[in-house]
């Protein structure tokens, strides 16, 4: 069913005329152009969709598009103001955390997420938190460290 | 900047269509450089496909541009896929020709810019193109001084480089630089005689480590990858696909998906599709679709299919042999015959197939997802009757290959629906698409027997791998009688031999035989009840691979003990593509469930000269990461043509609380060219933790992957 639904997306209001019902993800790749945010399994597997809602980590595969209705998403495009880069985007890459770069948008707006609940976290922790989050590439190591890195340099702020 | 060409400067230039000859006369004022690789052997000994020598051009495959705005291109039909040659490429470019880093483009797999190229596999691009890489280099910097020297009236031998200057030695006041002698000049040389490179003791960029060139685009998202390119009036197009390989369609029903509103169908023999301008609602109008298959009865499964693989097997093909099998096993005190499998194993790069065609009149332009973008414009071409030089494949950046993306059905299917719907059309294969129609790494057997003498040497070796590919097949030790045989001596089968495609999987045919041979050598060790490492410095005369395993074993701080020792460290040797690696590993086992936790694993590798150590390190940590996948959880399930895996939950791939300690060590050995990086660590994956749980629990494992059940098992059996 077509309806229109605003939301905030990347800190701008944007009204969008669409079936409610579907993906986020399509939504934002095709109606919205924003390719940042990708597809790796449409299943809720993998974590290359994910993007914030109203703070929280979503996969954005799984996510009617309905459900942004009045809130705030953050896709890979607009972690950062301007030009700028985002303490996790800057520690991604001095430390090398990324190969061919597909599941990167996807690691970084994960690793932000959960960074904001948890500031300081152990290995143990960061493992925990992005265990669900694919990369064939094998850039495990360097996406720990990059996520060790970024949350020293932001002392617990974002 | 034209939006899809990271790495081309000029934009005219990345926006203007060429062909093969007509790329010369367009590429505007400079100076040109034309190569070849050197060692065309490199072209012809392996990867997709067969191509005949005289496909390979004679000419050259790739060129340098140094540009009026003093920037160096180098133009090649390799891809980037997150291997880091972008970057690695760049260092000997920069280096040889004394420019900054920052001042070097790389345009890379685009058929109208670049020259004729086979494809981006086997660990060739360092070892093979890289030392063409640096002498064309080089000799453009010797043009560039020669000029310079008529220009400034100063004698060649007084003239030096730096930063895309050329400078007088005795009074650096008088210089110029490249930009202004390429200036309004159309110079073009073709490299032709050997040219003296720069020694390691003057690099300046080469064999440091640096971060990825690419990486700001890839966290920003700004990095596109085949799926992002969308263009005016692109549509989508799903494809029904059969339940099963072999599987005929029998009948079907588009009705519903016809009424969606904006759906296309479109149906050509087999082919049936759905297009709109929204790839999820092509999707959903793609699910109202009834199909009728007939699918064939399923012969095999993923339990039969080592069996039906020995009945249907080829004849033999010697590889390597010495001395007689025969005298060797009667010299010996125990002899062991054992039968080492191992499953089918999906790529699962993280971006699945995905291509997107436009056609123009008599001209198509593609971007692919591809490792192979030539062979792409041949088989787009071949599919809509085009010339080969109106095909134009673009290679944005490719999300992962390992060897899979050199087959190209998706490029083929999205060629074919926008001829038929005359539209730009994209096709992005799903994920269960993606383990559909991947060329998985075949499901093979290696028997070996062999045997060991009175004291403790190994008398003979008859090594016989059937469908792995003979690729890291012949051992490296010493052994006086042995025999290397390959059945079906490549990784894609003979006709009748899969139920579904294989192929080039990483390091192709090496996972397999490194496994075999490895664990084959430990269970002798054990036999002669020598410490596994000893054993096997006992019977290595190479020095380079003696002094990888005993760096190995040093760093490791290994203990020598007779396996098993409880300890759960396990050892295995290597080579591929030029590259030696030794792995260490330590596991830990739970007796009761048979699961596996590997706790570190330690690799040394020598590879010769290495450009970029940061790449290199990272590339062996991607290896070790992603070998424990094949090593303890990757097995295609199938019944006949049917795939039961076709997503990541039932799939599993290496993840962040899989991550043992890695640690990597990379041999200085800068004086010997350059070997392979992306492929060798990950070869001895599966020996060295078969090995540690061996050492850990006393059970052996003859089969990968080696899953919870397969492990308790084996602990059971004693
Ligand atoms: S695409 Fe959404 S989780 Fe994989
Ligand atoms: S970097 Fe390639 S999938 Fe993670």
């Amino acid at each position: 069913m077509e309806e229109t639904l605003r939301f905030k997306l990347n800190g701008k209001p944007v009204s969008l005329t669409v079936d409610g019902d579907r993906l986020l993800l399509w939504v934002l790749r095709t109606d919205l152009g924003l390719t940042g945010t990708k597809y790796g399994c449409g299943e809720s597997f993998c974590g290359a969709c994910t993007v914030i809602v109203n703070g929280e980590a979503v996969r954005s595969c799984q996510t009617p598009v309905k459900e942004a209705r009045d809130k705030e998403v953050v896709t890979i495009e607009g972690l950062a103001a301007g030009n700028g880069l985002h303490p996790v985007q800057k520690a991604f890459m001095e430390h090398d955390a990324l190969q061919c770069g597909y599941c990167t948008p996807g690691m970084i707006m994960n690793a932000y997420s959960f960074l904001r609940k948890n500031p300081a976290p152990s290995v143990a922790e960061i493992v925990e938190g992005m265990d669900d989050d694919l990369c064939r590439c094998g850039a495990h190591k360097r996406i720990i460290l990059a996520i060790q890195a970024a949350a020293k340099e932001m002392h617990g702020g974002l | 900047m034209n939006e899809y060409q990271y790495w081309a400067n000029d934009p005219e230039e990345a926006a203007v269509p060429m062909d093969r000859r007509g790329f010369l006369k367009t590429t505007g004022t400079g100076i040109f450089l034309f190569f070849k690789i050197r060692d065309i052997s490199f072209f012809t000994q392996e990867g997709p496909g067969r191509v005949a020598q005289q496909n390979v051009p004679s000419d050259f495959n790739a060129y340098l541009k140094i540009g009026e705005d003093g920037r160096v291109a180098c133009y090649t039909g390799k891809i980037e896929m997150g291997q880091g040659i972008v970057t690695s490429l760049a260092q000997m470019l920069a280096d040889e020709m004394d420019v900054h880093i920052d001042n070097v483009d790389m345009v890379m797999g685009d058929t109208d810019l670049c020259p004729w190229d086979r494809g981006t596999f086997g660990s060739l691009s360092t070892r093979a193109f890289g030392p063409s890489l640096r002498t064309a280099a080089a000799e453009a910097r010797r043009v560039l001084i020669e000029m310079a020297s008529e220009q400034l009236k100063v004698p060649v031998k007084d003239l030096a480089t730096e930063g895309g200057a050329v400078f007088d030695r005795t009074n650096t006041k008088i210089r110029t630089t490249y930009a202004a002698l390429a200036k309004g000049k159309r110079i073009e040389r073709h490299l032709t005689d050997p040219v003296v490179v720069k020694k390691p003791s003057e690099f300046k960029i080469m064999s440091k480590p640096l971060t990825r060139r690419d990486a700001r685009e890839k966290v920003t998202g700004k990095a596109q990858y085949a799926g992002d390119i969308q263009l005016p009036g692109m549509l989508y197009a799903k494809i029904l696909r059969p339940p099963a390989h072999g599987a005929k369609l029998l009948d079907v029903d588009t009705g519903e998906a016809g009424k969606v509103e904006g759906a296309r169908v479109i149906r050509d023999g087999d082919l049936v599709a759905v297009l709109h301008k929204y790839p999820d609602v092509a999707q959903a109008a793609l699910s109202k679709i009834k199909a009728k298959f007939d699918t064939p009865p399923a012969n095999v499964d993923d339990r039969s299919i080592y069996d039906h693989l020995l009945k249907v097997a080829p004849g033999g093909k010697v590889v390597a042999q010495a001395g007689d099998l025969a005298s060797g096993e009667k010299e010996s005190s125990s002899v062991l015959e054992q039968t080492y499998l191992n499953a089918y194993v999906a790529h699962a790069p993280m971006e699945p197939h995905t291509a997107v065609v436009k056609i123009e009149g008599k001209r198509a332009t593609v971007w692919a997802s591809t490792q192979a973008p030539f062979g792409a414009r041949e088989e787009v071409a071949k599919e809509l009757g085009f010339r080969t030089e109106d095909v134009r494949v673009i290679t944005p950046f490719v999300g992962g290959g390992f060897g899979g993306k050199t087959a190209h059905r998706q490029v083929v299917e999205a060629a074919r629906l926008a001829r038929l719907s005359g539209s730009p059309v994209q096709v992005a294969w799903t994920r269960s698409e993606e383990f559909f129609y991947d060329t998985f790494r075949p499901a093979a057997v290696v028997k070996i027997r062999s045997g060991i003498t009175g004291k403790g040497r190994i008398s003979f070796w008859d090594y016989n791998v059937y469908f792995a590919g003979e690729r890291g097949a012949p051992h490296f030790y010493e052994i006086p009688n042995h025999r290397t045989t390959a059945y079906n001596s490549s990784w894609v089968g003979a006709e009748g031999a899969h139920p579904f495609a294989t192929g080039a999987w990483r390091a192709p045919g090496n996972n397999t035989n490194s496994f075999a041979r490895e664990s084959q050598i430990d269970i002798m060790a054990a036999r002669a009840g020598v410490d596994p490492v000893e054993f096997r410095l006992q019977h290595l005369s190479d020095a380079k691979m003696k002094r990888v395993l005993q760096t190995a074993a040093e760093k490791f701080g290994w203990k020598p003990a007779k396996s098993p020792s409880g300890r759960g460290h396990g050892v295995a040797l290597g080579i591929d593509a030029g590259t030696y690696v030794a792995s260490i590993a330590e596991v830990e086992v739970n007796k009761g469930t048979g699961d596996v936790r590997v706790k570190r694993v330690l690799a040394v590798q020598d590879m010769g000269l290495v450009v970029n150590p940061a790449g290199a390190t990272i590339q062996m940590e991607g290896c070790i990461t992603m070998g424990l996948g094949y090593a303890l959880r990757e097995g295609l399930h199938f019944k006949g043509g049917e795939i039961t895996d076709l997503n990541f939950g039932t799939y599993e791939i290496p993840r962040f609380s899989w991550l043992p300690k890695i640690e990597t060590h990379i041999l200085d050995d800068e004086n010997s060219p350059p070997q392979g990086g992306g492929e060798p660590a990950i070869v001895t994956m599966g020996a060295v933790i078969a090995n540690a749980i061996y050492d850990a629990v006393g059970a052996r494992i003859f089969e990968l992957p080696m899953i919870p059940s397969r492990v308790k098992e084996a602990i059971h059996k004693g």
